[in-house]
């Protein structure tokens, strides 16, 4: 075989060997390929069906809707929100509703507050000369990233004592605060990443034209780095969506958000397959629609600065 | 004018140190004008930081009960510490100029990070040496080292610390998985767009509905699919989370479903940014797929390669949430992570001390860790380059 391998001539006269060699490739090219689509997929397809199923179907292992089960509405139902229940009053609902505005109210908040500081300090770390004692802009900007590392238990258990003495605890503001504090460092990561890669001639023209340090920063570095900020923040959002460990040791009832909600239904009364389902598809539905339709900001988001 | 913004260029491109810089400084500081500037502005943060002192320290004698006036919570601090950080920003302004404005732009930050990391984790310090307990009445005591002293004893948190081993070494299986995908959408296929949307999509999902949609529900042992399959492949009593090692690996498996996404995005990067006619060249060379992706390809990309597996592995030494919500940690403290423990050591017993004290703790190793390894990692990698060119 490795004679057969090395000689050229010999592979050119048995071409349709090559071809069929090429098109085993193709085939198992695309073969994982699909394989790794259908272990992503799943998941989420058994999560949508089942909240359509009914018990009869969950124990039977049913899987394809109008084949071997009838689709019924019974998990929306009892989130109040399937099409006979949605205009009745349903305090299921409520609270649904409650979480969901949460979850966007902080995510986006978090978001929008990150990014606001981590630009300013993305752009002067990318532009100026900063000297703070011994350190300089690599050392501080190490400091800023070094901050991934930090575990939330370490933060956590503090965060609780200092936020019930500043009356913090269960508020939209003290977990606004606490997710600001967790993107903070991949935003300003990105956003130094970004206005670095901006030329700097723009901003000395501005300078020429008379605009001070900040002008300059508002109205003609901002508006050039505007794709740079959508990326960092869509990230941050999906990050401040998902996350659950700060959310469950200091929210309780005001503040809580969607996945606390669904973690505390898995807990009280065992597993309820479909309303859980619903639960779960409302609560991934936003996510995987923001993944179909921006997914190239989150390659952006993800993979600035880390590749050069 | 034009000098004026001659001496900002210069500023902006170059350290303040120079020579240019401080004459330009002298020059000012004999204007009467900005000198009263100047002093209006030392005097601004020197009055905000007394004010901000004053509002501490009364609200710290009032807390201990020394006094009687004081606010009902910490609040008025917080509020305090906004103001004053306002003061600092405008006084840096007036004293420095020019440099106050460039430093504005990164105060926000550093105050946010002292306020929100570096003095929780000070004060967390504080807590680990207390026995404080949420649920006792009896408030707070310093205990010295018995919150140490019942850490080293502490079975499950050693336990724990191992299970973080396994998981961390568990990134490089994630890795390989990850390499192959990126590999395989870096490759000429259709529907490129189709497959990079699909393969992304479990990053983007909440750990918590994944734990619910995968954990407990397809590997529910009595009708979850994965259960059924394998049955149908000959596994009698698929149970996912009943013996320690198969717990280990089904959270794994979960972990790996989430964030194989984060590591093959950043390696595709990687793939895409490599020059065609390296990759060009090795074709024309003759050489076999996998000799070109051995000696090629794999080096080439070593430097993302690396930064993809710190990342991860720094994500992976926060792994909670799965843990929490599929396995509390069970059977036996198997899938147990250090976070997710400590989380139960708070919300079952409202240990708050001696939580803390573990995870002070775990964030020395972890330093530890992460700097032994990146020092490890760079030297290994400059003597790898330094071969791979001779």
């Amino acid at each position: 075989l490795a004679t057969y391998a090395s000689s050229p001539e010999r592979a050119h006269a048995h071409a349709p060997t090559l071809r069929a060699k090429y098109a085993l490739a193709r085939l198992l090219i695309y073969g994982a390929l699909l394989l790794w689509a259908f272990i992503s997929l799943f998941p989420i397809y058994w999560t949508v069906t089942t909240s359509f199923k009914v018990a009869v179907d969950v124990t039977q292992g049913h899987l394809i809707p109008w084949v071997d089960f009838h689709p019924d509405w019974k998990g929306w139902r009892s989130l109040g929100l399937s099409p006979d229940t949605l205009f009745e009053t349903s305090t299921v609902r409520d609270e649904f509703i409650k979480r969901f505005e949460n979850s966007i109210l902080m995510s986006v908040g978090a978001s929008f507050l990150a990014i606001v500081i981590g630009s300013l300090a993305g752009y002067g770390l990318s532009r100026f000369e900063y000297k703070f004692g011994p350190w300089r802009n690599k050392d501080i900007s190490f400091f800023f990233l070094s901050q991934l590392i930090l575990p939330p238990v370490v933060l956590a258990m503090p965060f609780l004592v200092l936020y019930k003495e500043l009356a913090l605890l269960d508020t939209r503001v003290g977990l606004i605060l606490v997710y600001t504090l967790m993107v903070l460092p991949i935003v300003i990561w990105i956003m130094r990443d970004q206005f670095s890669a901006i030329p700097r001639e723009l901003e000395e023209a501005a300078f020429v034209d008379g605009l001070s340090i900040w002008g300059v920063f508002l109205r003609i570095v901002v508006p050039l780095a505007l794709p740079g900020m959508t990326a960092a923040f869509i990230l941050s959002v999906v990050l401040c969506w998902n996350e659950y460990f700060f959310a469950a040791l200091l929210t309780s009832t005001d503040a809580k958000t969607l996945p606390v909600m669904v973690a505390s239904q898995t807990g009280s009364q065992g597993i309820n397959w479909w309303s859980m389902a619903a639960l779960s598809t409302a609560a991934i539905a936003p996510l995987a629609i923001i993944g179909v339709f921006l997914e190239r900001y989150i390659v952006k988001g993800l993979t600035a600065g880390a590749v050069k | 004018v034009a000098q004026e913004t001659a001496n900002r260029r210069n500023a902006i491109s170059m350290d303040n140190s120079s020579p240019l810089a401080v004459g330009q400084r002298s020059r000012r500081a004999s204007d009467p004008a900005l000198v009263s500037r100047r002093n209006a502005g030392r005097w601004l943060i020197v009055l905000a930081s007394l004010g901000f002192a004053a509002v501490v320290l009364a609200q710290a004698l009032y807390a201990s009960g020394t006094t009687t006036a004081g606010f009902a919570n910490w609040r008025p601090v917080l509020y305090a510490y906004l103001l004053w950080a306002v003061a600092l920003g405008a006084g840096l302004v007036m004293t420095r100029g020019e440099r106050g404005e460039r430093a504005l732009f990164l105060l926000p930050a550093v105050l946010f990070t002292v306020a929100m990391v570096i003095f929780p984790t000070f004060f967390g310090i504080y807590i680990a040496f207390t026995d404080w307990n949420l649920s006792s009445f009896t408030g707070r005591q310093f205990n010295g080292l018995d919150n140490l002293r019942s850490m080293l004893q502490d079975a499950y948190y050693w336990n724990a610390l191992r299970n973080m081993v396994y998981y961390v070494l568990a990134v490089l299986v994630q890795y390989a998985i990850a390499f192959g995908l990126a590999l395989l959408l870096n490759a000429e296929i259709r529907a490129r767009k189709f497959f990079r949307v699909v393969f992304l999509l479990p990053f983007m999902l909440s750990p918590v509905a994944v734990s619910w949609m995968i954990g407990k529900s397809i590997m529910e042992y009595r009708f979850g699919p994965a259960a059924t399959l394998a049955r149908h492949l000959g596994w009698d009593s698929p149970a996912f989370f009943a013996s320690p090692w198969i717990a280990r690996f089904s959270i794994m498996a979960m972990d790996a479903w989430v964030f194989i996404p984060f590591m093959m995005m950043l390696l595709l990067a990687g793939l895409q940014a490599l020059s065609k006619e390296v990759l060009e060249a090795t074709k024309v060379d003759g050489a076999s797929a996998w000799q070109s992706f051995w000696h090629i390809v794999f080096p080439l990309m070593l430097p993302v390669s690396v930064t993809a597996v710190i990342l991860r592995i720094i994500f992976e030494l926060k792994l909670a949430d799965i843990v929490i919500n599929v396995t509390s940690g069970g059977p036996g403290g198997a899938t147990d992570t250090v976070s997710s423990f400590i989380f139960r050591e708070y919300r079952d017993r409202s240990n708050v001390g001696y939580g803390t004290m573990l995870a002070e703790f775990y964030l020395l190793i972890i330093i530890i860790f992460i700097t032994v390894l990146l020092s490890l990692v760079g030297r290994w990698m400059r003597r790898y380059t330094a071969t791979a060119t001779r």
